[in-house]
Protein backbone atom coordinates (compact mmCIF):
# COMPACT_ATOMS: atom_id res chain seq x y z
CA UNK A 1 0.00 0.00 0.00
CA UNK A 2 1.99 3.46 -0.64
CA UNK A 3 1.36 6.05 1.29
CA UNK A 4 0.99 9.46 1.06
CA UNK A 5 3.55 11.94 2.82
CA UNK A 6 3.78 15.69 2.39
CA UNK A 7 1.73 15.50 -0.75
CA UNK A 8 4.04 12.62 -2.14
CA UNK A 9 3.40 8.90 -2.98
CA UNK A 10 5.55 6.91 -1.59
CA UNK A 11 5.81 3.58 -2.59
CA UNK A 12 5.93 0.55 0.15
CA UNK A 13 6.49 -3.40 0.24
CA UNK A 14 3.50 -5.68 1.50
CA UNK A 15 4.34 -5.07 5.27
CA UNK A 16 4.26 -1.52 5.08
CA UNK A 17 8.27 -0.80 4.75
CA UNK A 18 9.21 2.28 2.27
CA UNK A 19 10.30 0.23 -0.92
CA UNK A 20 13.18 2.70 -1.48
CA UNK A 21 14.91 4.28 1.72
CA UNK A 22 15.43 7.54 -0.13
CA UNK A 23 12.03 8.48 0.14
CA UNK A 24 12.46 9.01 3.90
CA UNK A 25 11.77 12.16 5.44
CA UNK A 26 10.84 12.69 9.11
CA UNK A 27 6.92 12.94 8.42
CA UNK A 28 7.40 9.06 7.41
CA UNK A 29 6.98 8.56 10.80
CA UNK A 30 4.15 10.87 11.59
CA UNK A 31 2.23 9.20 8.71
CA UNK A 32 2.99 5.63 9.44
CA UNK A 33 2.28 6.13 13.51
CA UNK A 34 -1.37 7.78 12.94
CA UNK A 35 -2.09 4.66 11.21
CA UNK A 36 -1.04 2.65 14.39
CA UNK A 37 -2.49 5.00 16.52
CA UNK A 38 0.40 5.39 18.11
CA UNK A 39 1.20 9.21 19.58
CA UNK A 40 4.45 9.91 18.61
CA UNK A 41 6.83 11.26 20.82
CA UNK A 42 10.27 13.00 21.20
CA UNK A 43 11.40 9.54 22.52
CA UNK A 44 9.98 7.65 19.87
CA UNK A 45 11.91 10.34 17.36
CA UNK A 46 15.28 9.65 19.10
CA UNK A 47 15.00 5.80 18.54
CA UNK A 48 13.97 6.18 14.95
CA UNK A 49 17.09 8.74 14.11
CA UNK A 50 19.47 6.55 16.22
CA UNK A 51 17.98 3.60 13.93
CA UNK A 52 18.86 6.09 10.44
CA UNK A 53 22.31 6.88 11.79
CA UNK A 54 23.15 2.99 12.57
CA UNK A 55 21.83 2.71 8.79
CA UNK A 56 24.32 5.36 7.20
CA UNK A 57 27.14 3.67 9.14
CA UNK A 58 26.71 -0.27 9.07
CA UNK A 59 24.03 -0.64 5.83
CA UNK A 60 21.65 -2.73 7.96
CA UNK A 61 19.09 -2.36 10.55
CA UNK A 62 19.85 -3.91 13.66
CA UNK A 63 18.71 -7.01 15.44
CA UNK A 64 16.20 -5.91 17.90
CA UNK A 65 18.58 -7.15 20.89
CA UNK A 66 21.69 -5.41 18.93
CA UNK A 67 19.71 -1.78 19.02
CA UNK A 68 18.94 -2.45 22.66
CA UNK A 69 22.77 -2.65 23.49
CA UNK A 70 23.22 0.09 21.18
CA UNK A 71 20.96 2.54 22.40
CA UNK A 72 21.75 1.95 26.26
CA UNK A 73 25.79 2.58 25.08
CA UNK A 74 24.88 5.90 23.63
CA UNK A 75 21.14 6.77 25.45
CA UNK A 76 21.77 5.41 28.58
CA UNK A 77 21.14 2.15 30.29
CA UNK A 78 17.60 3.10 31.19
CA UNK A 79 16.59 3.48 27.43
CA UNK A 80 19.13 0.28 26.79
CA UNK A 81 16.27 -1.61 27.94
CA UNK A 82 13.25 -4.04 25.82
CA UNK A 83 11.09 -3.17 28.33
CA UNK A 84 11.52 1.02 27.44
CA UNK A 85 11.58 0.18 23.78
CA UNK A 86 8.63 -2.30 23.62
CA UNK A 87 6.86 0.58 26.01
CA UNK A 88 7.14 3.11 22.75
CA UNK A 89 7.26 0.69 20.03
CA UNK A 90 4.52 -2.13 21.13
CA UNK A 91 5.19 -4.17 17.70
CA UNK A 92 8.15 -5.04 18.69
CA UNK A 93 11.00 -1.92 18.72
CA UNK A 94 13.13 -3.54 15.52
CA UNK A 95 10.10 -4.13 13.23
CA UNK A 96 7.81 -0.72 14.21
CA UNK A 97 10.95 1.65 14.37
CA UNK A 98 12.90 0.64 11.86
CA UNK A 99 9.60 0.97 9.61
CA UNK A 100 8.94 4.98 10.72
CA UNK A 101 12.88 5.21 9.95
CA UNK A 102 11.89 4.05 5.75
CA UNK A 103 14.47 1.59 7.05
CA UNK A 104 13.99 -2.21 5.56
CA UNK A 105 12.74 -5.07 8.22
CA UNK A 106 15.70 -6.00 10.29
CA UNK A 107 17.75 -9.27 8.90
CA UNK A 108 16.97 -12.31 11.57
CA UNK A 109 13.38 -10.43 12.14
CA UNK A 110 10.35 -13.07 11.41
CA UNK B 1 39.46 -10.20 -37.38
CA UNK B 2 39.68 -9.11 -34.30
CA UNK B 3 37.93 -10.29 -31.02
CA UNK B 4 38.00 -8.19 -27.60
CA UNK B 5 38.62 -11.37 -24.44
CA UNK B 6 36.74 -10.51 -21.79
CA UNK B 7 37.40 -11.85 -18.36
CA UNK B 8 35.10 -11.99 -15.27
CA UNK B 9 36.38 -14.90 -12.73
CA UNK B 10 39.18 -14.25 -10.25
CA UNK B 11 42.55 -15.71 -11.18
CA UNK B 12 42.80 -17.93 -8.08
CA UNK B 13 39.70 -19.71 -8.10
CA UNK B 14 39.44 -20.41 -12.17
CA UNK B 15 41.67 -20.58 -15.16
CA UNK B 16 39.63 -18.52 -17.20
CA UNK B 17 42.36 -16.02 -17.53
CA UNK B 18 45.36 -18.55 -18.20
CA UNK B 19 43.39 -19.86 -20.81
CA UNK B 20 42.10 -16.96 -22.19
CA UNK B 21 46.07 -16.28 -22.56
CA UNK B 22 46.95 -19.30 -24.12
CA UNK B 23 44.32 -18.94 -26.51
CA UNK B 24 43.74 -14.91 -27.43
CA UNK B 25 46.09 -14.03 -30.58
CA UNK B 26 48.83 -11.53 -29.48
CA UNK B 27 47.29 -8.35 -31.11
CA UNK B 28 43.79 -8.55 -29.32
CA UNK B 29 42.95 -6.93 -26.66
CA UNK B 30 41.95 -8.58 -23.48
CA UNK B 31 39.23 -6.73 -21.08
CA UNK B 32 39.06 -7.60 -16.87
CA UNK B 33 36.16 -7.18 -15.04
CA UNK B 34 33.83 -8.25 -12.51
CA UNK B 35 36.22 -10.83 -10.32
CA UNK B 36 38.58 -10.83 -13.11
CA UNK B 37 39.89 -7.75 -11.89
CA UNK B 38 41.66 -9.00 -8.65
CA UNK B 39 44.13 -10.21 -11.61
CA UNK B 40 44.74 -6.86 -12.38
CA UNK B 41 46.95 -5.93 -8.42
CA UNK B 42 50.32 -6.10 -7.86
CA UNK B 43 51.80 -8.02 -5.86
CA UNK B 44 49.94 -11.27 -6.31
CA UNK B 45 50.42 -14.81 -7.65
CA UNK B 46 49.22 -13.74 -10.90
CA UNK B 47 51.56 -11.17 -11.22
CA UNK B 48 54.01 -12.52 -13.72
CA UNK B 49 51.49 -14.08 -15.79
CA UNK B 50 49.89 -10.61 -16.55
CA UNK B 51 53.16 -9.09 -16.65
CA UNK B 52 53.99 -11.42 -19.97
CA UNK B 53 51.28 -11.20 -21.52
CA UNK B 54 51.10 -7.49 -21.38
CA UNK B 55 54.15 -7.22 -23.35
CA UNK B 56 52.77 -8.64 -26.14
CA UNK B 57 49.11 -7.02 -26.11
CA UNK B 58 46.98 -4.99 -24.40
CA UNK B 59 44.78 -5.28 -21.26
CA UNK B 60 42.13 -3.42 -19.99
CA UNK B 61 40.29 -2.99 -16.57
CA UNK B 62 36.92 -1.89 -15.79
CA UNK B 63 37.43 0.92 -13.53
CA UNK B 64 33.75 0.39 -11.20
CA UNK B 65 34.31 -2.95 -10.74
CA UNK B 66 37.84 -2.53 -9.25
CA UNK B 67 36.50 0.53 -6.89
CA UNK B 68 33.82 -1.83 -5.99
CA UNK B 69 35.76 -4.12 -4.43
CA UNK B 70 38.44 -1.51 -2.68
CA UNK B 71 41.14 -0.82 -4.68
CA UNK B 72 42.78 2.30 -6.18
CA UNK B 73 44.59 2.33 -9.61
CA UNK B 74 47.36 3.11 -7.56
CA UNK B 75 47.66 -0.64 -6.52
CA UNK B 76 47.63 -1.84 -10.30
CA UNK B 77 50.18 -3.50 -12.88
CA UNK B 78 51.87 -0.38 -14.72
CA UNK B 79 50.56 -0.67 -18.18
CA UNK B 80 47.44 -2.07 -17.83
CA UNK B 81 44.71 0.62 -18.59
CA UNK B 82 41.67 1.35 -16.55
CA UNK B 83 38.22 2.24 -18.56
CA UNK B 84 34.51 3.20 -17.73
CA UNK B 85 31.77 1.33 -19.27
CA UNK B 86 31.48 3.80 -22.17
CA UNK B 87 35.29 2.35 -23.06
CA UNK B 88 34.21 -1.46 -22.51
CA UNK B 89 31.18 -0.74 -24.95
CA UNK B 90 34.02 1.30 -27.31
CA UNK B 91 35.97 -1.40 -26.85
CA UNK B 92 33.40 -4.39 -28.30
CA UNK B 93 32.22 -1.99 -30.96
CA UNK B 94 35.95 -1.24 -32.14
CA UNK B 95 36.09 -5.25 -32.46
CA UNK B 96 34.61 -7.99 -34.68
CA UNK B 97 33.75 -9.99 -31.82
CA UNK B 98 33.71 -10.77 -28.29
CA UNK B 99 34.78 -13.95 -26.39
CA UNK B 100 33.70 -14.36 -22.88
CA UNK B 101 35.59 -16.57 -20.82
CA UNK B 102 33.50 -17.53 -17.97
CA UNK C 1 16.01 -25.54 25.55
CA UNK C 2 19.83 -27.04 25.84
CA UNK C 3 22.61 -25.52 27.32
CA UNK C 4 25.13 -26.65 25.17
CA UNK C 5 27.02 -24.12 23.57
CA UNK C 6 28.27 -24.97 20.09
CA UNK C 7 31.25 -23.91 18.25
CA UNK C 8 30.13 -22.53 14.51
CA UNK C 9 32.48 -22.11 11.70
CA UNK C 10 31.64 -20.16 8.94
CA UNK C 11 33.91 -20.64 6.50
CA UNK C 12 33.92 -17.93 3.74
CA UNK C 13 36.04 -18.33 0.17
CA UNK C 14 34.47 -16.24 -2.25
CA UNK C 15 34.98 -12.91 -3.74
CA UNK C 16 32.13 -10.63 -2.65
CA UNK C 17 29.94 -8.98 -5.71
CA UNK C 18 30.89 -11.34 -8.10
CA UNK C 19 28.54 -14.07 -6.94
CA UNK C 20 25.78 -14.02 -3.81
CA UNK C 21 27.70 -16.40 -1.38
CA UNK C 22 29.96 -13.18 0.51
CA UNK C 23 26.70 -11.31 1.65
CA UNK C 24 24.62 -14.69 1.78
CA UNK C 25 27.04 -15.94 4.40
CA UNK C 26 27.34 -12.84 6.09
CA UNK C 27 23.07 -12.51 6.32
CA UNK C 28 23.53 -16.07 7.65
CA UNK C 29 25.96 -15.35 10.50
CA UNK C 30 23.60 -11.72 11.98
CA UNK C 31 20.52 -14.24 11.58
CA UNK C 32 22.28 -16.89 13.35
CA UNK C 33 23.64 -14.72 16.00
CA UNK C 34 20.01 -14.57 17.60
CA UNK C 35 21.11 -17.97 18.81
CA UNK C 36 23.77 -18.12 21.73
CA UNK C 37 26.39 -20.04 20.62
CA UNK C 38 29.79 -19.50 19.62
CA UNK C 39 30.35 -17.85 16.51
CA UNK C 40 33.94 -17.71 14.47
CA UNK C 41 34.07 -16.21 11.51
CA UNK C 42 37.30 -17.79 8.61
CA UNK C 43 38.24 -15.88 5.28
CA UNK C 44 40.64 -17.85 3.13
CA UNK C 45 41.28 -17.68 -0.61
CA UNK C 46 39.21 -15.26 -2.03
CA UNK C 47 37.32 -14.57 0.59
CA UNK C 48 39.80 -12.20 2.17
CA UNK C 49 38.60 -10.00 -0.61
CA UNK C 50 35.50 -9.74 1.83
CA UNK C 51 36.85 -7.59 4.53
CA UNK C 52 39.11 -5.04 2.09
CA UNK C 53 38.44 -1.36 3.44
CA UNK C 54 37.42 1.58 0.75
CA UNK C 55 34.85 -0.56 -0.94
CA UNK C 56 33.10 1.93 -3.21
CA UNK C 57 30.25 0.34 -5.28
CA UNK C 58 27.99 3.30 -6.58
CA UNK C 59 29.82 2.37 -10.42
CA UNK C 60 28.57 -0.59 -10.35
CA UNK C 61 24.84 -0.23 -9.20
CA UNK C 62 25.09 -2.48 -5.99
CA UNK C 63 24.38 -2.67 -2.56
CA UNK C 64 27.72 -1.86 -0.87
CA UNK C 65 27.75 -4.72 2.31
CA UNK C 66 31.83 -4.05 3.03
CA UNK C 67 30.52 -1.74 6.49
CA UNK C 68 28.33 -4.45 8.01
CA UNK C 69 31.33 -6.65 9.00
CA UNK C 70 31.91 -4.21 11.53
CA UNK C 71 28.80 -5.27 13.40
CA UNK C 72 29.95 -8.27 13.71
CA UNK C 73 30.93 -7.46 16.95
CA UNK C 74 28.06 -6.13 18.16
CA UNK C 75 25.97 -9.80 17.26
CA UNK C 76 28.30 -11.18 19.52
CA UNK C 77 30.80 -12.96 17.06
CA UNK C 78 34.18 -12.74 18.80
CA UNK C 79 36.50 -14.47 16.69
CA UNK C 80 37.15 -13.57 12.90
CA UNK C 81 40.35 -15.44 11.41
CA UNK C 82 41.74 -14.55 7.68
CA UNK C 83 44.21 -16.80 6.39
CA UNK C 84 47.90 -15.89 5.65
CA UNK C 85 48.57 -17.07 2.27
CA UNK C 86 45.44 -16.25 1.08
CA UNK C 87 46.47 -13.10 1.68
CA UNK C 88 49.67 -13.19 0.62
CA UNK C 89 49.23 -14.37 -2.71
CA UNK C 90 47.18 -11.58 -3.27
CA UNK C 91 48.97 -9.06 -2.57
CA UNK C 92 47.38 -8.04 0.71
CA UNK C 93 48.67 -7.41 4.19
CA UNK C 94 46.13 -6.85 7.27
CA UNK C 95 46.66 -3.11 6.81
CA UNK C 96 44.25 -3.64 3.46
CA UNK C 97 41.68 -5.60 5.48
CA UNK C 98 38.80 -3.80 7.72
CA UNK C 99 39.17 -3.26 11.73
CA UNK C 100 36.10 -4.73 13.47
CA UNK C 101 35.96 -3.90 17.42
CA UNK C 102 34.23 -6.27 19.72
CA UNK C 103 32.74 -4.73 23.24
CA UNK C 104 31.53 -6.33 26.32
CA UNK C 105 28.57 -4.59 27.19
CA UNK C 106 28.49 -5.89 31.06
CA UNK C 107 32.28 -5.72 32.09
CA UNK C 108 32.86 -3.04 29.27
CA UNK C 109 35.70 -5.11 28.52
CA UNK C 110 36.93 -4.15 24.66
CA UNK C 111 38.91 -5.28 21.52
CA UNK C 112 39.72 -3.06 18.99
CA UNK C 113 40.37 -5.51 16.31
CA UNK C 114 39.64 -9.31 16.37
CA UNK C 115 40.58 -9.81 12.78
CA UNK C 116 43.37 -12.04 13.52
CA UNK C 117 45.87 -13.65 10.82
CA UNK C 118 46.24 -16.93 11.00
CA UNK C 119 48.67 -19.92 9.51
CA UNK C 120 47.66 -22.97 7.84
CA UNK C 121 47.75 -25.22 10.53
CA UNK C 122 45.73 -23.10 12.40
CA UNK C 123 42.95 -22.74 9.93
CA UNK C 124 42.96 -27.08 10.10
CA UNK C 125 43.05 -26.57 13.85
CA UNK C 126 39.98 -24.44 14.05
CA UNK C 127 37.74 -26.87 11.63
CA UNK C 128 38.90 -29.82 13.78
CA UNK C 129 37.68 -28.06 17.25
CA UNK C 130 34.42 -26.42 15.45
CA UNK C 131 30.98 -28.20 15.84
CA UNK C 132 29.42 -27.16 13.19
CA UNK C 133 31.16 -26.07 9.72
CA UNK C 134 28.75 -23.71 6.97
CA UNK C 135 30.69 -23.63 4.04
CA UNK C 136 30.11 -20.54 1.74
Amino acid sequence: MPIEVNGNTLETDEEGYLANINDWVPEVADVMSKEDDLALTDEHRDIINFLREYYEEYQIAPAVRVLTKAVGKKMGKDKGNSKYLYGLFPYGPAKQACRYAGLPKPTGCV
Amino acid sequence: MSILHTVNKSPFERNSLESCLKFANKDDPVLLFEDGVYAVLKGTSAEKQLEAALAEQSIYVLGPDLAARGFSEDRIIDGIEVVDYAGFVELAANNDKVQAWL
Amino acid sequence: MSETVKKFLYLNRKAPYGTIYAWESLEVVLIGAAFDQEVRLMFLDDGVYQLTTGQDTAGVGMKNFSPTYRTLGDYEVKNIYVDKDSLEARGLTQDDLVAIAWEDWETEEEIENIVEVVDAARVSELMEESDVIFSF
